[in-house]
């Protein structure tokens, strides 16, 4: 992930999410619905200007949009339909699919694991990680 | 024909621009018939008209082709001209070379050679165009203001004033409409009964006002200057000539459970009720559904306590038929439905209500005698939170694409009431933008913040959890980058304003046109901001859009003041361009009559010589002063004997075989 590739990410992130950020009127009703809010660092309402400003690498880098659940209150609640859960997916899956770049590296799996983590969410994770 | 002058406009660099006006004038002028053709700057100015009066003269010509803007902006202006230099002004036509062409073109060669198809096209119809002659239609001196609120009283008294009768058609028991249910008015805080009210008392008692409440407009025909409308008086099973207003009747109904429509559902009302105290006329109405004796027969105590028998069961609903001149649209807004935000919990919280059920609870005259008190129990609300933009300016199809404008406002002004009149009581407004633009608003919204200490926090409300009687208010806190949650006892929802049921429906039955959200349009969005594209239909109030009561009575003076205009002619002059049906031609199929839209086309059973014999046809005949030359029979008309004056099937054809050739 170059940052003389901001405006291609700025591109491939609404490809693939589809999503209109330039909507956003900053009135802030996806972060006040989100129920990950206090665990992120970047707030879902800061998702769409991000994107607008190139800033792709420093939102798909947070750790707080790894805790996104895809809940999809932000995008069912947003007046402008402006979808901050695909922007935060958008921005993950151009992260993750970066070769070598994956956010979460195999060896480091097994000290994550715990009794409670169940067996699909393990297997979709090495999916999604093992490159 | 064969004398014909082209003037082609650089409207500025408008046309000229994207068009190369040279080459085009240039183009025209070997075209058949043409005689001269110019280009000039500003063909609308008054030496650009004095060019085409001379040109006229100095050339013997007989037909104007000026390729400019839209006919809809000058088209008047160089038939005045045309008048001026002696010829027929319906000897010019207009090529659009402005809207059609250099506006929507950015490569010159390309639009230049359409403003030279354009102008070819227009010559080729001036060569077949005939000199046509206005007619003359009377002035029907009476308005009908359809709406009794402050928008349609207004109009009405400004109207009646002048010296012409209105008939104000209301749909509801009662004028006095949203103004009437306010409490009080933003920005200097008046009570908005005390100015409401005098003037509802000034209609009623007008001489050349005549007020028909709980009455529909039905249907309407005719044109400018000649409605014929149809009123639906609905059966109010009282009769206004009889009844004295005591209410006696309302107080001993046993009926208690219609909704209280004026304190918006928050008590309950008789069967038979007078809406408020202030109402007029102050006549009780018997609401069908709810009504005992309606309903089962049996009952019948208003009848019996009635010392002046004004009570008819019996009454049904009846239509009256009356002219009018000029109607004026003045049929206001509601609330929208929030069926769509059950994130605000409204439909399960009584204690989440609407703003304009905040200004009932906030009115002396409302449920609760003016007390802040909320509905579930009754219980003074310590914490009060508002909530603006609930369903405005939302573009996901839950709610109206627009700001309904007058939410910052009143917002600002029941916050300020709540902290004055109870200083216990913590006030939080959630806000996305605050929007005071207006005199005097802005300072009023600053007053809620800085004296009254109302807490203005910018971010939206996500969700509202009912907790063990509380109303948690999860919400963003944009400023401070926070989510934070308060703990309510009241939410009030600033829900955004719609045109009133019904508004789509009577715009068909005056073919008014409207915009994609249900407002009707105006003729032109800064020109004619008060009149519908429709000749003879004004625009008053939140009909049009979203407006506040100072901007409402502006906007109903503005409409009175261009109903005057009208009715003060004697005639009106009508357009010549409508159909005519060429009797020989006609085949008596009906197929124009089923497609007009106006009801101009009748048929009817004529005598005609045929070879020597009398024959006798069904045949077609247009009401010229009903016809909007709109066109559809001639489209219709499979034998080709329908025709538009100015827009004949072969003026059509010789502009499309010059844009093919």
């Amino acid at each position: 992930m170059h940052s003389s590739n901001k405006t291609e990410l700025k591109k491939l992130v609404l490809r693939i999410s589809g999503a209109h950020p330039e909507k956003c009127m900053k009135c802030g009703k996806c972060s006040a619905a989100c129920p990950a809010f206090d665990e992120m660092e970047i707030h879902p309402h800061k998702f769409a200007q991000m994107v607008l400003d190139e800033r792709v690498e420093e939102l798909a880098t947070s750790k707080g949009i790894y805790k996104c659940m895809s809940c999809f209150a932000c995008l069912e609640r947003c007046p402008r339909d402006v979808k901050p859960a695909k922007i935060a997916e958008a921005a993950r899956a151009v992260y993750l699919r970066q070769q070598g770049a994956s956010y979460m590296k195999q060896d480091e799996i097994p000290s994550k694991l715990d009794d409670e983590i169940p067996g699909q969410a393990l297997m979709s994770a090495m999916r999604k990680y093992n490159k | 024909m064969q004398r014909i002058g082209v003037f082609v406009c650089w409207c500025g660099t408008n046309i000229a621009g994207t068009v190369d006006v040279e080459k085009v004038a240039q183009a025209l002028s070997h075209e058949p018939g043409v005689v001269c053709s110019y280009n000039y700057q500003y063909m609308c100015s008054e030496s650009g008209q004095q060019l085409i009066v001379n040109s006229v003269k100095e050339h013997k010509l007989d037909g104007v082709v000026v390729c400019s803007c839209s006919p809809r902006m000058h088209e008047a202006t160089f038939r005045k001209a045309a008048a001026v230099a002696g010829i027929n002004p319906y000897m010019v036509e207009i090529a659009n070379i402005r809207e059609q062409c250099s506006w929507i073109h950015k490569d010159m060669g390309d639009a230049t050679l359409k403003a030279i198809i354009l102008g070819r096209a227009a010559i080729a119809k001036v060569n077949l165009n005939a000199p046509l002659y206005p007619g003359e239609s009377p002035v029907v001196k009476r308005a009908l203001v359809i709406g009794g609120g402050i928008a349609g009283i207004q109009t009405a008294l400004d109207i009646a004033d002048a010296g012409y009768e209105v008939d104000i058609v209301e749909k509801t028991p009662t004028i006095g409409g949203r103004m009437a249910q306010i409490d009080k008015t933003f920005p200097t805080l008046d009570c908005s009964a005390c100015i409401l009210t005098p003037k509802m008392v000034d209609a009623a008692q007008h001489e050349k006002i005549n007020i028909m409440t709980y009455s529909e407009v039905e249907n309407v025909k005719g044109f400018v200057g000649n409605f014929t409308v149809d009123i639906r008086r609905k059966a109010r099973h009282v009769r206004e000539d009889l009844c004295t207003g005591c209410g006696l009747c309302t107080e001993k109904c046993p009926s208690r459970k219609g909704s209280d429509e004026f304190n918006m559902g928050l008590k309950k009302r008789g069967a038979i009720y007078i809406p408020f105290a202030q109402a007029i006329p102050k006549v009780p109405v018997i609401d069908e559904t709810q009504c005992i004796k309606l309903k089962t027969g049996k009952c019948g105590l208003c009848e019996k306590v009635c010392g002046v028998k004004a009570i008819d069961f019996a009454q049904k609903d009846s239509i009256e038929t009356r002219q009018y001149g000029a109607i004026v649209v003045a049929t206001g807004f509601k609330p929208i439905s929030l069926e769509n935000f059950d994130e605000y919990a409204y439909s399960r919280c009584p204690d989440v209500i609407t703003s304009l059920e905040f200004e009932r609870i906030t009115n002396a005259a409302g449920p609760t005698g003016g007390k802040l008190l909320r509905p579930s129990d009754n219980a003074h609300p310590h914490t009060v939170v508002f909530i603006q933009c609930v369903g405005s300016r939302d573009t996901s199809g839950c709610g109206k694409p627009y700001c309904s404008k007058i939410c910052c406002m009143y917002t600002a002004k029941h916050a300020m009431l709540t902290r004055e009149k109870y200083p216990d009581t913590d006030v939080y407004v959630f806000y996305i933008d605050v929007r005071t633009p207006g005199k005097g608003f802005d300072e009023f919204q600053r007053r809620a913040v800085e004296e009254y200490g109302v807490h203005y926090i910018k971010g939206m409300v996500g969700k509202i959890h009912d907790v063990d009687g509380k109303l948690l208010v999860d919400a963003s806190d944009l400023i401070n980058d926070e989510k934070i949650c308060v703990a309510a006892d009241m939410v009030v929802l600033a829900t955004a304003i719609e045109p009133s049921d019904g508004a789509r429906a009577l715009a068909t039955k005056l073919t008014a046109s409207m915009d994609t959200n249900d407002f009707f349009t105006e003729a032109h969005a800064k020109l004619r901001p008060v009149e519908s594209p429709t000749a003879g239909v004004f625009l008053s109030g939140t009909c049009q859009g979203p407006r506040d009561i100072p901007e409402t009575v502006a906007q109903a003076g503005a409409a009175a003041a261009k109903v005057i205009g009208l009715l003060a002619k004697d005639k009106l002059t009508t357009d010549p361009c409508v159909a005519i049906s060429d009797e020989m031609l006609c085949n008596g199929c009906s197929c124009c009559e089923k497609v007009c839209p106006y009801g101009a086309i009748t048929y009817s059973n004529k005598e005609f010589r045929i070879a020597g014999k009398i024959e006798t046809r069904r045949v077609a005949s247009v009401n010229p002063a009903v016809c909007h030359g709109c066109g559809a029979c001639t489209v219709a008309c499979p034998s080709g004997a329908m025709n538009l004056n100015g827009f004949s099937n072969k003026q059509i054809m010789a502009e499309v075989d010059a844009i093919c050739k």
